[in-house]
């Protein structure tokens, strides 16, 4: 008998298909649960020795806004693309979701980009994690993001070329799932660096 | 796959976001962002009120991504996923305002003379 001829069976499947999408993503939301868990420890960690400058400088004369509020709109935006193109995924349209994944991929690349332009500059200034607590605690708690931020750009790109080559599986629409669930996520966690790192950092707190 | 599965699991996914959702929490993240910078860049308030004010900020943003980008709102019982956020942000909280407590608290009861005289009898200084 052909799928067609009885839907009984074709739901059958189809339900147990959900079951092991639902399963899949709630096993991916808590591995992001348990990183968020990772962040907190190096954010405790920042927060005790981020006076701990040892003669060296704080973040008041260290940190540049302006780029920090540049990478912060760029991550921002690469989120937001990165949910359009899963819009265009649920549509079926192939051609959108290559745009807009796209899009999330530059803009993660410019954000890794200019991040590391900065940890370029403070190493070359002798600001490096040698320097003092403050600045191991700093790059190691910003460094582990970007470090989140690379991976998820070598498994964008994975999957864009899969995406061109063999077109919108439903295994690939739910790997762009996953993987916009952690890009969403290393977004918050980004506006929490921003935030305590930078900005309170610029205040002198 | 069937017209009947088709249309089970467009159900199932149209209350997981639409192109409003994400709209309307792109657009309210850029206000909390440049609110927050702006706050510091001109520095119209004492630091303190500032810092309470861009923390609120952030946790006010942390709500919209978490209910316009991960649609948590949505979920239908039993809501598991919310579950492990909420053990997840009680760990989270031990673990940063324990670390802080303990710190803060070590560092209050080591006064440099206590300092100087342990070092003393570990036989050298720095």
């Amino acid at each position: 008998m052909s799928e067609a001829a009885n839907p009984a069976i074709s739901l059958e499947k189809s339900n147990a298909d959900q079951t092991k999408n639902a399963k899949t993503l709630f096993g991916f939301w808590v591995y992001i649960m348990t990183d968020c868990v990772l962040f907190a420890s190096l954010f405790a960690t920042y927060a005790v020795l981020h006076r701990n400058t040892f003669g060296g400088p704080s973040g008041e004369t260290l940190f540049s806004l302006p780029n920090v509020l540049a990478e912060t709109l760029m991550l921002l935006t690469s989120s937001f693309t990165c949910g359009l193109g899963i819009l265009a995924a649920r549509a079926k349209h192939k051609n959108k979701v290559l745009f807009w994944f796209l899009v999330t991929f530059v803009l993660g690349a410019g954000f890794l980009f200019l991040e590391l332009t900065e940890f370029r500059h403070l190493v070359i200034t002798g600001n490096s994690w040698r320097r003092s607590g403050f600045l191991s605690a700093f790059f190691t708690l910003v460094g582990t993001h970007g470090l989140h931020i690379s991976i998820g750009l070598l498994w964008l790109a994975v999957l864009l070329a899969k995406i061109t080559s063999k077109g919108l599986s439903k295994n690939n629409l739910r790997q762009l799932t996953l993987f916009s669930i952690f890009w969403h996520f290393l977004d918050i966690i980004w506006i929490f660096i921003f935030t305590i790192v930078y900005l309170m950092g610029a205040l002198g707190k | 796959m069937s017209k009947q599965a088709d249309i089970i699991i467009s159900e199932h996914e149209a209350n997981e976001g639409s192109f409003r959702n994400y709209v309307s929490g792109f657009v309210l993240s850029i206000f909390l962002t440049l609110g927050a910078y702006l706050m510091v860049v001109h520095h119209s308030f004492s630091a303190d009120k500032i810092v309470a004010a861009i923390v609120g900020l952030a946790l006010c943003q942390f709500l919209v991504q978490m209910l316009f980008f991960l649609h948590l709102g949505k979920e239908t019982k039993p809501r598991w996923k919310l579950f492990v956020l909420l053990f997840m942000i009680v760990i989270v909280l031990i673990l940063v305002f324990g670390s802080i407590w303990i710190m803060n608290n070590l560092n209050y009861r080591m006064t440099p003379e206590q300092i100087n005289t342990y070092l003393n009898n570990q036989g050298g200084g720095f």
